[in-house]
């Protein structure tokens, strides 16, 4: 049982960093569906330099200027330009994709190495506890940095004046133009901090949950981490609830299968899509997205 | 007048200037960036060319690559100019593969050709129009977003196909994942390679800019995509406009998923989804949303993919460089904006992403 619930935070960790980068960036009124293609670009940044450097850490922070730098193509095109969100986001995972594998492909040919491994950290004192101690708080720093910065990022929401531009910007950019708010630098700003968070997210691909990059090896995680955005209603708290319960549900699956319990996976791996799906639909009373998702900002003629 | 602005009115007046030049920028980035990492873009260049279009059997892999983007791409075009955000095609062509291959392996395997031929066809459009229903459904009648719902959507179809080839459609003697061969009556005429559904999706991309251009029906799905406020003013209801668009498109890349297994693969595996959802978006804007250029721009697409095998095996260069080509194919689509391609770049959403339902406009 503990083992299951050390498994469900271990894999929750990188989907909610990654899904507190996306609802930075979409509290702004800015939907990035390349968040797959960040992910995976963090992945294999962070894994080619930590096998050249030998060293986890530079390679965690390559990952994260591996998805910043593609993030700063979606918002020149998405933000400066812009260009329809929606489309712009499907040509980041489709270069993410292709860039990755011409470039894993021309540096290791068939012969992938691995890559320096990033340990679990025992927090002093709590992972003593008995029985839960060593399942909650024996994790890799992953998981402790999404939690902190749930915490960090409702903060700066509801307590600091950026955090307010921000959400105005995204609620009313024309309204947030109107106070002063410079409406496309925040959505700029919140584009390559966001997707600096999904690739230090993809990070934990290569570096903590196995040693090796593979082609395509996010596989869906990003879109994954996009639902858990709207299945936690644009929420800090509500986000890491559902990254928690997506967490969960992956260690479930892990677990019975290995008690030898015959379960179609392909219903697990359905589970996370089909459940935000459903939540969707059914949830009642208006739903929380911020107002001017989606929307291109254009400053009417003067 | 500066250069830019020079060169935005030399894209008004020749639009097809962006459409020549996104793919080719596309392709001399792709080389340029080739030559940094070591390689010789030359010879890859032209072993990509011998793939595509070298000889006659080079053609044909070019045809049958070209075919269900040619479907897809449609799709996406007549979606997009409902102002329908459907990146479902993925999605799509996969229930209608699967829907397709239950009709000819399980429900009727014994039935003659000429009624298991248009079952088959018909299942698979049935297919995907039921899974772009349930987009619309959510986004009509519970205010989803389209974009959302049809991208988690393109995973449960996804994951529906797994399960089928490990479940209710696995072979009979259960060795792999994967269908029993479909019976010969289900299989589309063929002269050699060259099935009888390229010809077919050809006339489908005709029609659908026959049916968006030349029918009351086609002017009020593109009168809900210029402006649904108007539209309704007009009398129009954009939710029926938007389940139409959604219906239509989805029984298109039905149709596409249905004619690879009757066609190509003739049995249905996992490996079946190739992506051909996703590089739909960039045929469907590298023809700027018209059914009759998706004709060319599906060639172009198909032609790379055909060429990539062949260019991996002869210079050495990793297939998967034809996503950056799409990728950038899009983003380039997008920069030299011209036309249909700029309005739906410019244009800001009529509704935002998440927020009320459809229905509560004015």
């Amino acid at each position: 049982m503990d083992a299951l619930l050390e498994a469900a935070l271990r894999l929750a960790g990188p989907l909610l960093l990654a899904a507190l980068g996306e609802l930075l960036i979409e509290r702004t009124g800015v939907i990035n569906i390349g968040l797959e293609g960040v992910m995976l670009c963090g992945a294999f940044g962070a894994f080619a330099c930590a096998v050249a450097t030998g060293s986890p850490a530079i390679g965690v922070v390559t990952g994260g200027v591996a998805g910043c730098a593609l993030g700063a193509v979606f918002a020149l095109f998405a933000v400066v330009r812009r260009a329809d969100q929606i489309v712009v986001g499907t040509a980041i995972n489709l270069l993410a994709l292709g860039l990755t594998g011409v470039a894993s492909r021309t540096l290791y040919g068939g012969a992938v190495p691995t890559a320096p491994a990033i340990g679990t950290v025992a927090l002093p004192g709590l992972a003593a506890i008995p029985t839960v101690g060593p399942a909650l708080f024996v994790q890799p720093p992953y998981v402790y940095a999404a939690l902190a910065l749930a915490l960090a990022i409702g903060l700066f929401f509801r307590r600091t004046r950026p955090g307010l531009r921000w959400r105005a910007v995204g609620e009313s950019a024309r309204a947030a133009d109107a106070e002063g708010v410079a409406v496309t630098r925040v959505r700029v700003v919140a584009v390559l901090v966001g997707t600096f968070l999904g690739g230090v997210a993809g990070s934990a691909l290569p570096l903590s949950q196995s040693n090796v990059f593979t082609e395509g090896m996010t596989a869906g995680r990003g879109f994954i981490a996009l639902a858990i955005v709207i299945f936690g209603r644009w929420s800090p708290l509500g986000v890491t609830l559902a990254a928690l319960f997506f967490g969960a549900a992956h260690a479930l699956q892990f677990w019975l299968q290995a008690r030898g319990f015959d379960l179609p996976y392909p219903l697990f791996l359905m589970f996370p899509y089909a459940v935000t799906l459903a939540v969707l639909g059914f949830s009642t009373g208006r739903a929380r997205a911020p107002e001017d998702l989606g929307r291109a900002y254009r400053r009417e003629a003067a | 007048m500066t250069a830019p602005q020079r060169a935005a009115r030399l894209l008004e007046r020749a639009p097809w200037v962006a459409t020549i030049g996104a793919p080719v920028a596309a392709i001399g980035i792709v080389a340029l960036g080739l030559a940094l990492l070591g390689q010789r873009p030359g010879p890859a260049l032209a072993a990509m060319l011998r793939g595509s279009f070298g000889d006659a059997d080079a053609v044909v892999t070019t045809l049958l690559k070209a075919s269900p983007l040619l479907l897809t791409g449609t799709a996406v075009a007549l979606s997009f100019r409902c102002g329908v955000w459907n990146i479902g095609a993925e999605g799509q062509l996969v229930t209608g593969a699967v829907l397709a291959t239950a009709m000819a392996t399980r429900i009727a395997p014994d039935a003659p050709a000429f009624v298991l031929l248009p079952l088959c066809v018909a299942a698979g459009a049935a297919g995907g129009a039921a899974l772009a229903a349930l987009a619309g459904l959510l986004r009509v009648k519970r205010g989803v977003s389209e974009v959302i719902a049809t991208l988690l959507l393109n995973f449960v179809a996804l994951q529906a196909l797994a399960l089928a080839v490990h479940g209710p459609l696995q072979e009979t003697s259960a060795a792999y994942p994967q269908s029993d061969a479909l019976p010969a009556a289900a299989l589309l005429p063929a002269a050699g390679r060259l099935h009888l559904g390229v010809a077919l999706a050809g006339a489908m991309a005709v029609a659908t800019a026959w049916l968006l251009f030349r029918t009351p029906a086609g002017f009020r799905l593109r009168a809900v995509g210029l402006s649904p406020v108007a539209a309704r003013f007009a009398g129009l209801s954009p939710e029926r406009e938007v389940m139409h668009a959604l219906v239509l498109a989805g029984a298109l890349a039905g149709i596409a998923g249905a004619f690879e297994v009757m066609g190509v693969t003739r049995r249905l595996f996992e490996g079946l989804a190739s992506g051909a959802g996703y590089t739909a978006i960039a045929v469907a804007l590298l023809a700027r949303l018209h059914p009759l250029a998706v004709l060319p721009a599906a060639l172009f697409f198909g032609a790379l993919e055909a060429g990539a095998g062949a260019m991996q095996r002869n210079a050495g260069v990793p297939s998967v460089v034809t996503q950056v080509v799409q990728g950038l194919v899009i983003l380039l689509s997008l920069g030299f904006g011209a036309g249909e391609v700029r309005l739906l770049a410019g244009r800001a959403r009529s509704r935002p992403l998440a927020g009320e339902p459809a229905a509560r406009e004015p």
